[in-house]
């Protein structure tokens, strides 16, 4: 019985992780499918969130939902200045030259956030206290519900904008032949700084959700990054449930492994299930294959 | 090619002689690192600048160099030379096996590939405690010796480093400006042209991808010997981000280029103490800001700013002349 528990809790705290690897791998699948750029800083974009939360509700002392607004609002203009600034001039640039760009811009954030706030690990306060609440032999925290509905929130936002409305499914156009979009009348530029500022925002969001459970610092988006990006190659780059699949799935094999085997080992885990896809599948578990085109 | 051997020549007569000038002391300490570093970053840059394939794990082959000499000669008293080989030959196997996987991915797939890879083999340094000590690291590795000469001095270690530095240059430069240089150059610019015009497109990716491999491993080996303490520290991401900056400011393609990157990043954090804190701000701007005005890097894009500063200036006297 003792086994079934702890199976159950490991599964529901690595559902909750793997959630927030799902919101930080559309980021990285929503630029990619705009830009085919991978986009190496999105995971700075969810340190943003918790720190800046962290800045404008513990330092500045504002309310908790004020502070949250703000600092996904920060960094989501972070994002389109980021877009504006490196990425736009050189929009036809090598895989290579942009990968390197992305880089620095993600080393860049990274090393302003540390000269702003030092390198010291923060603890943002739980949203609704914490008390933890028993499901059948398993804890877990009311943060744990937050980052449940939060993430459902933001799933069915992004499928209802990029099926239901006029710029949503431009972007989708966009991803499937810029040419042709263009076109058409779409302002493909446009369309590109919006992908930009939508994945900065949802990586801030997830990082807002999760920074109550795992504390925050200015270097926790290397690995969130990292985490968020496997599941979106396992999710076969797709803006839809591929990649939440994928997230849920690194994040529950991540806390059985951590839990059951070793936790030392447990970053290392979503590293080799990457590895693993990429040389096996890298069209994702969902993806179908395409051809390269020369 | 006259052109080339003199360039060499004077380089390695600059190489020579500098301690002569300095007197020894610290400075001699970090030109050891510089050349260290310039045997990393020109493996590298054979892979990214001439073959155009992008590795983020760099970091691993050095420190996998590193710890298979710390452990063998530490832990089991082997001969340092011995395990210097054995450190090369077992880095050049891992690299060549992996390679076949691994350098089917392109562009941004390549980066994330070989970027997790250098994170687990990160991890496994600081894991597995009881070979490699942990995040507090391995000591008392040995310095290498010859004919009862040990190399325990800065002066000593300068001579021996910068003689495999300049040989890994001078391997390097014969390989660029041969048949597989440019048959790895076609392959950068198109793999497809490359594989039609009679290149094997997969084999000599993965070939490039051992000898960078074996250079890694080879500073790694010097790294531990000379230092003679390691920790996964020295290992890390930033380490192969760090690389990738000295290849990018140095210039793609270009093995003075890759020196000269080396030996900017190593000696800017001894100039500035201050520069501890804000080096990876510097890094980033630099790797952004570089990309986008000079993508030659310094050796190219240097002569080309000066260039046209030149003709700006001639174009501002005759225009004075005229009125």
């Amino acid at each position: 019985m003792e086994l079934i528990e702890q199976l159950l809790q490991y599964t529901l705290s690595g559902l909750s992780t793997g959630a927030i690897y799902a919101l930080i791998g559309l980021g990285f699948a929503i630029i990619y499918n705009s830009t085919s750029i991978i986009n190496f800083a999105q995971g700075e974009f969810v340190m943003l969130g918790g720190m800046l939360t962290l800045f404008f509700h513990v330092t500045l002392g504002l309310y908790l939902p004020l502070a949250v607004v703000l600092a996904i609002a920060v960094a989501t203009a972070v994002g389109a200045l980021f877009e504006r600034l490196a990425i736009s001039p050189l929009k036809d640039a090598e895989p290579i030259i942009l990968v390197i760009i992305t880089i620095g811009g993600s080393i860049l954030i990274r090393g302003v956030a540390m000269l702003l706030w030092g390198k010291d690990t923060h603890a943002l306060p739980m949203f609704s206290g914490d008390e933890p609440i028993i499901l059948l032999g398993a804890a877990i925290m009311p943060q744990n519900i937050w980052i449940f509905g939060v993430t459902l929130i933001i799933i069915t936002a992004n499928r209802l904008f990029f099926h239901h409305s006029m710029s949503g499914k431009a972007m989708r156009a966009c991803s499937f032949n810029r040419v042709a979009s263009r076109l058409v009348g779409i302002d493909v530029k446009r369309m590109i700084l919006f992908s930009f500022a939508i994945s900065s925002a949802m990586g801030a969001a997830a990082g807002i959700i999760i920074a109550p459970l795992t504390m925050t610092s200015y270097d926790v988006g290397v690995m969130l990054g990292l985490k968020g990006f496997c599941a979106a190659i396992i999710g076969g780059m797709s803006t839809g449930m591929g990649t939440v699949a994928g997230g849920l799935i690194v994040g529950v094999l991540e806390s059985l492994g951590a839990g059951l085997i070793s936790s030392g080992y447990k970053d290392a885990i979503a590293f080799i299930i990457l590895l693993v896809i990429l040389l096996i599948r890298p069209q994702g578990l969902f993806g179908k294959g395409e051809a390269e085109r020369v | 090619m006259k052109r080339e051997l003199m360039k060499f020549l004077v380089f390695a007569a600059a190489v020579l002689t500098a301690p002569l000038f300095l007197k020894g002391g610290y400075i001699v300490n970090v030109l050891v690192f510089v050349g260290i570093y310039t045997i990393l970053a020109v493996a590298l840059n054979l892979l990214l600048g001439l073959a155009g394939q992008i590795s983020l794990g760099q970091a691993a082959f050095f420190g996998l160099g590193a710890y298979i000499s710390g452990v063998l000669t530490a832990t089991h008293a082997a001969n340092p030379w011995v395990a210097m080989v054995i450190a090369v030959i077992a880095v050049g196997a891992i690299a060549f096996v992996l390679g076949f996987p691994i350098l089917k991915l392109k562009g941004h797939y390549l980066a994330m590939a070989t970027l997790g890879m250098g994170i687990i083999v990160y991890i496994i340094f600081n894991e597995t405690v009881d070979i490699t000590g942990g995040p507090s690291g391995l000591s008392g590795i040995p310095n290498l010796s010859i004919c009862g000469v040990v190399f325990n001095t800065d002066m000593k270690n300068y001579y021996l480093v910068w003689s495999f530095a300049m040989a890994t240059i001078l391997l390097s430069l014969n390989l660029s400006a041969s048949r597989i240089g440019r048959a790895l150059r076609a392959i950068h610019d198109s793999e497809v042209a490359a594989r039609i015009l009679g290149v094997n497109v997969r084999l000599l990716k993965v070939q490039i991808f051992t000898v960078s491999g074996i250079f890694s491993a080879l500073a790694g080996s010097l790294y531990a010997h000379t230092v003679q303490f390691i920790s996964p520290a020295s290992f890390g991401f930033n380490v192969s981000i760090e690389l990738l900056t000295m290849v990018i400011i140095g210039g793609l393609g270009s093995i003075y280029g890759s020196f000269l990157g080396a030996a900017i990043l190593t000696l800017l954090p001894e100039l500035f103490r201050t520069f501890q804190d804000y080096d990876i701000v510097v890094y980033g701007t630099v790797l952004i800001v570089m990309t986008m005005f000079m993508p030659g890097g310094i050796v190219r894009g240097v002569p080309l700013l000066a260039r046209s500063l030149l003709v700006r200036v001639k174009a501002v006297r005759s225009s004075e002349k005229r009125v």
